[in-house]
């Protein structure tokens, strides 16, 4: 019986080692963790309950069936973080660099199966050279089939990719469904083809870190929601990020004892609106200001800063934040703000998470760049995604609604549950300038009477109370007392239940 | 009394001003410009006269438009504070011709001590003691020498004409002042095309000490006592102190009585102070006379328990002194520093925005140190670029020195201000220096202690362990936190472990920690324990914490898997991991910042005024590129190494933020 138990150990010993000692080093010297090292940084200690640790590849063409190590390549099961189930799985680049095989993908498709049937988070680390090219169509197939998961498995369970390495060819659509990918500096990069493809058919020089580094994902195509300095750092934010989200669209989001009070008053919010308009100011201050414990979780912080999203707790409970951003093009809405902000939305909408919208927007981008963009359709996006959203919805305008943009903030018109405004909020078709200067078109040339008309203007819309009277606008708050009456709202809207007519699928305007 | 007073200005002596005659039972009256609208000064006077645009030379110092104001709240008085229109003696005669009476000195002190020389003869007649020197021409060499003899060794010869240290030289014998006042005058020549030299006395080991007066029309005048104010920044004073730790009370005598003779050879009344330069022999000589409410008033307050403001009021309205030379008396040890929206780490450059959070520390007396903040700001309010960048004087007071210093500093660590750059850091540090402490210092302090500028606080093994052991109970809080979430796997719930490791500041320590309802014990590697107690929570950001037996102040920001700690001037990043967290770390690569040197960018929010390169030039190391002007003032910014300019962002006119790059080199 010992030499048995003994076996299993000598056994488990070799799955764990991987690609070897030799390969675990020059992983090291690259600055990245390995695969089991990664995923018990991401876990809770000791929780990690590991799956198929004894599957190998069944290829027999060109020498493989000499080349089998334990695992296939990926590391997968489940664990907990912070006592909360989830799955995983993780690339190990030891063996045969992370390739991915059909045993490979097998095992992936194994725990979103199981994440999917028992509700939790599906977390994939990726480290992998992409196919395993000595299988062929059996390792495309591999991917397809966990495409089609990670299909299956949106709306249903967060997915959450971890992009620590390589990631490229077929291998970048997994993630690229899932719903947040996260990135480590310096060290990943995700892109259809590479450096020497591109070179071989556009003539273009680029290094795979401007190709498809996490700078270039994180600010310039938005393919990443966020990047780490490092695999540490980015193991213990995913972490933090999961402590925000449902372990599945059956379950309500996670609360957590919170140490602030929600009735905290913030004198300070009072001078946050500057006395002139078009001077601008930090929104993420009122975020901040209204959050618990002024703990904000940013989603695709450098990309499209005209508008802010991440999540905050109210009372423990998790709320995403939509918010535009005056500092960055006034705040006002376009192709890329529109497209961030409803992916946003309707991630929160399929977990029903509460959203917070603050609203200081100018109005649409104006320009041929938006207009050949399609920001008529992107603009839609984020359209849709409020009005189909049925999680509970509470808007503070805190200065400028206008126009269509007033609309699509998470307006009363679309089911705003709670509709706050400032005093200071301006609700409005346009600003008093423009507006003057069509309506009294005839006077243009005459600067005096423009003047006076845009005072009329001013003094009988820039201010909430033309939507307070129709009801648009349920009431006007003082700014300091904000996060009571948005804490309220919440906790009023707990037992909110509401649902869209039965359909296949919505249209929305992709 | 004065039924109503206005004051003649704005931030903090403004709101000063105005709680004293509150005090009194005086109606306050404030004026303000387009800038100062929300200003707290504005909110605490009864009533507020708007009077012009921003800037002060539209607005406070204009003459016309504060007697406007005067006029319309019909005040019977006005305070002036410090600067502005204080020391205008065309000011106080407008107030007198109308028959309102000037919080200050009559105008012809005001005019007699406005003038350096003027102010400098009429001392000397007074009997005040006065830098020796020679103010006539000096032929030649040997001439020199025997004025020289006179003055006393060390002696400054300097050029007329002279400024910015050129034909300047010390001389400590007889053949260096040959040779020093031959280049002197050659340099002279050269540089100003006026040869003319003179020489003076050289004051070593310069302290700057003042000596407060406070003067009545019936002809009674009293010093009470003096304030040490060497901590400067060119010229700009950052902390001072009362007493003095330098003076004994014979020169305290000397000088006070020097000074009240001066005041009362110019007819003074009001407050006044007259500046001392002394050296390292306690020799004083005098400097100048300030014919106002000085900006360290403070101290000389909480050493001898007499409002400054009520005097002037009070004398003012014809009162004579209540208090006499015999009534004063210095109790204890008072310290003021002096936070300024200056980035200590950016060279001390203005920095101007929002106060995000503005909360100062209780003002009260703690563990034998009482805390007191004149301040004209508050949480929510701007910092403008047009005004003084100072927003609170942070004053202490205790029995000692020692302890008033220890005071000051817990003060510091409470001070919470965010969203601007400002030297509270550096405050600290100054007030842990051993030099300062000694109490050892002179005028050149910062510029030879700093002279580098300042880049933080390396903590001391004893210290960091202190914020260590801190941090490590803190983390345990947060992360039991984090594992009483809703949702989880019954039965099988995370355990928060007890070991763990804390690197800071390059340290690593391993510690291990024992919890229990009072507080927690930290025991590191070599089995030093460390009592932990406090109410810190998650979102707190100030921990009031105790660590054995002795307060610990942190400000607490969240960073990934640890905490931004504030403490002492010190600005520490501290992670807090697990045993096999802190293993996988060490295995993370060192991130090198990313190069900025071929990028010239704006140091500070502030508006272009002037580009003075383009595209293609070469430039040399040190060569003027743009300008910014912020606050006031015009920053001109030179080019670190020679280069060529490759791209330029910028153009007059634009208004920039921090960081933003101005232009680019090849």
């Amino acid at each position: 019986m010992k030499d048995i138990l003994q076996v299993l150990e000598g056994r488990r010993a070799e799955a764990r080692l991987g690609g070897g000692q030799k390969r675990i080093d020059a992983q090291h010297a690259k600055g990245k963790l390995t695969a089991r090292e990664r995923i018990e940084l991401l876990l809770d200690e000791e929780s990690f309950e590991e799956f198929d640790m004894f599957v190998t590849h069944r290829c027999t063409d060109f020498g493989m069936e000499q080349n089998k190590v334990y695992g296939d390549g990926v590391v997968t099961g489940w664990g907990t973080i912070n006592g909360r189930m989830v799955y995983v799985f993780s690339q190990d680049f030891t063996v045969l660099g992370g390739s991915l095989s059909e045993t490979h993908a097998q095992k992936i498709c194994k725990i979103m199966d199981m994440a999917m049937q028992n509700g939790a988070p599906v977390i994939g680390i990726n480290d992998s050279g992409g196919a395993r090219i000595q299988e062929g169509v059996a390792s495309l197939a591999g991917y397809a089939e966990v495409f089609q998961r990670n299909v299956m498995a949106s709306g249903v369970v967060p997915q959450i990719s971890l992009i620590m390495g390589p990631c490229a060819g077929g291998a970048v659509y997994s993630p690229a469904m899932t719903d947040f990918i996260f990135m480590v500096q310096d060290s990943s990069y995700m892109f259809v083809t590479g450096p020497d493809v591109v070179k071989t058919v556009t003539n273009e020089v680029v290094t795979a870190e401007e190709l498809g580094g996490a700078s270039t994902h994180t600010r310039k195509s938005s393919v990443a929601d966020g990047a780490f300095e490092n695999d540490v750092e980015a193991l213990a934010e995913v972490r933090r990020l999961v402590d925000f989200l449902p372990l599945s669209n059956r379950e309500k989001p996670p609360v957590r004892p919170f140490f602030d009070e929600p009735g905290r008053v913030e004198t300070s919010l009072d001078t946050l609106i500057p006395e002139n308009a078009n001077t601008p100011y930090d929104m993420k201050e009122l975020i901040l200001k209204i959050a618990d414990e002024a703990d904000f979780y940013e989603i695709q912080e450098n990309y499209a800063k005209n508008i802010i999203t991440g999540f905050m707790r109210l009372e423990g409970q998790t709320v995403g934040v939509v918010a535009n951003q005056p500092m960055v093009l006034a705040g006002c809405l376009d192709i890329d703000s529109s497209r961030k902000a409803a992916r946003f939305v309707r991630f929160c909408d399929a977990f029903e998470i509460p959203i917070l919208t603050l609203v200081d927007v100018p109005g649409f981008l104006p320009g041929t760049s938006q207009e050949y963009g399609g920001v008529i359709k992107h603009g839609a996006k984020l359209l849709f995604a409020y009005g189909e959203a049925t999680v509970p919805k509470v808007t503070v305008i805190t200065r400028k609604a206008y126009g269509g943009a007033y609309d699509v903030m998470s307006s009363k018109h679309l089911r705003g549950d709670f509709n706050y405004a400032w005093p200071t909020a301006e609700i409005a078709v346009m600003g008093a300038k423009g507006a003057t200067e069509i309506i009294h078109r005839a006077d243009l040339k005459d600067a005096d009477k423009i003047a006076a008309h845009a005072k009329n203007y001013e003094d009988r819309f820039a201010n909430p109370f033309v939507a307070a009277e129709r009801g648009f606008i349920d009431e006007v708050i003082q700014p300091r007392s904000t996060r009571k009456r948005v804490s309220r709202a919440f906790a009023s809207l707990r037992g909110k239940k509401l649902t869209n007519p039965w359909k296949k699928h919505d249209n929305i305007p992709l | 009394m004065f039924n109503k007073i206005l004051i003649a200005n704005r931030g903090e002596i403004a709101c000063r001003v105005i709680k004293t005659a509150h005090a009194m039972g005086i109606k306050t009256v404030a004026i303000y410009s387009d800038a100062d609208r929300n200003a707290l000064h504005v909110k605490m006077a009864d009533e507020a006269i708007h009077i012009g645009p921003p800037p002060a030379n539209q607005s406070y110092i204009v003459i016309d438009k504060v007697m406007e104001a005067i006029r319309q709240s019909g005040a019977e008085a006005v305070h002036p504070g410090y600067g502005f229109l204080s020391e205008n003696s065309k000011f106080a005669e407008a107030l007198a011709a109308e028959g309102v009476a000037f919080i200050g000195p009559p105008v012809g002190a005001i005019e007699k001590m406005g003038d350096k020389i003027t102010s400098k003869k009429i001392a000397q007649k007074a009997g005040v003691s006065t830098v020796p020197g020679y103010m006539g021409l000096i032929a030649d060499g040997d001439e020199a020498v025997k004025i020289s003899a006179q003055v006393g060794y060390p002696v400054m010869i300097k050029a007329s004409a002279g400024g910015g240290g050129k034909g300047m030289r010390i001389a400590w014998k007889e053949d260096e002042v040959r040779d020093g006042f031959q280049s002197s005058k050659n340099e002279a020549a050269s540089s100003f095309g006026d040869d003319r030299i003179f020489i003076e006395k050289f004051v070593t080991q310069p302290r700057h000490i003042e000596i407060q007066v406070l003067a009545d029309a019936h002809g009674n005048c009293i010093y009470l006592g003096e304030r040490e104010c060497s901590i400067q920044r060119r010229n700009q004073k950052v902390i001072e102190e009362a007493p003095s730790p330098f003076l004994d009370p014979e020169t305290r005598k000397a000088m006070g009585e020097q000074a009240c003779a001066l005041a009362q050879a110019v007819g003074y009344t009001s407050a006044g102070t007259v500046e001392f330069i002394v050296d390292g022999d306690r020799n004083f000589y005098f400097l100048e006379m300030n014919t106002r409410l000085q900006v360290e008033h403070p101290v000389t307050e909480l050493i001898t328990g007499i409002d400054l403001v009520e005097q002037m009021i009070r004398v003012a309205n014809g009162e004579p002194l209540s208090i006499t030379q015999d009534d004063v008396k210095l109790n204890g040890w008072a310290m003021e520093s002096r936070l300024y929206a200056e980035d200590p780490y950016r060279g001390f450059l203005p920095s101007i925005g929002r106060l995000t959070r503005y909360r100062p520390p209780a003002e009260r007396a703690v563990e034998g140190a009482t805390v007191r903040n004149d301040t004209g700001v508050y949480e929510g309010g701007e910092i403008s670029m047009y005004y003084d960048p100072m927003i609170a004087k942070l004053c202490t007071w205790a029995p000692t020195r020692t302890q008033a210093i220890e005071g000051m500093r817990n003060a510091l660590d409470a001070f919470e201000v965010e969203g601007i750059g400002h030297n509270l850091p550096f405050l600290s540090a100054v007030m842990d220096h051993p030099k300062f402490v000694s109490g050892d210092i002179t005028t050149a302090f910062i510029a030879e202690e700093y002279p580098d500028g300042f880049q933080g606080v390396e903590l001391s093994d004893k210290a960091l362990r202190r914020i260590a052991a801190t941090c490590v109970a803190m983390n345990r809080v947060a992360e039991i936190r984090r594992a009483r979430v809703s949702g989880k796997l019954d039965n099988h719930e995370r355990k928060v472990g007890d070991i763990w490791n804390v690197a800071v500041q390059g340290e690593s320590y391993d510690v291990s920690i024992a919890a229990d309802p009072k507080g927690a014990s930290v025991t590191f590697a070599d089995g030093e324990t460390l009592r932990i107690s406090g109410d810190w929570t998650p979102g707190d950001q100030l921990a009031v914490m105790d660590v054995d037996g002795a307060a610990l102040v942190l400000k607490v920001g969240k960073i990934s898997g640890g905490f931004r700690i504030r403490s002492r001037g010190a600005d520490l990043k501290v992670h807090v991991r697990s045993p096999r967290q802190a293993e996988l770390a060490r295995l993370m690569p060192e991130k090198v910042p990313a190069d900025t040197s071929k990028l010239l960018l704006c140091p500070m929010p502030g508006l272009i005024v002037k580009v003075n390169v383009e595209v293609g030039d070469e430039v040399q190391e040190g060569q003027a590129l743009c300008t910014v002007e912020a606050m006031k003032m015009e920053n001109i910014l030179r080019a670190e190494r020679k280069g060529t300019v490759s791209k330029v962002n910028a153009a007059a006119g634009d208004s920039l933020a921090v960081d933003d790059v101005i232009m680019e080199f090849e």
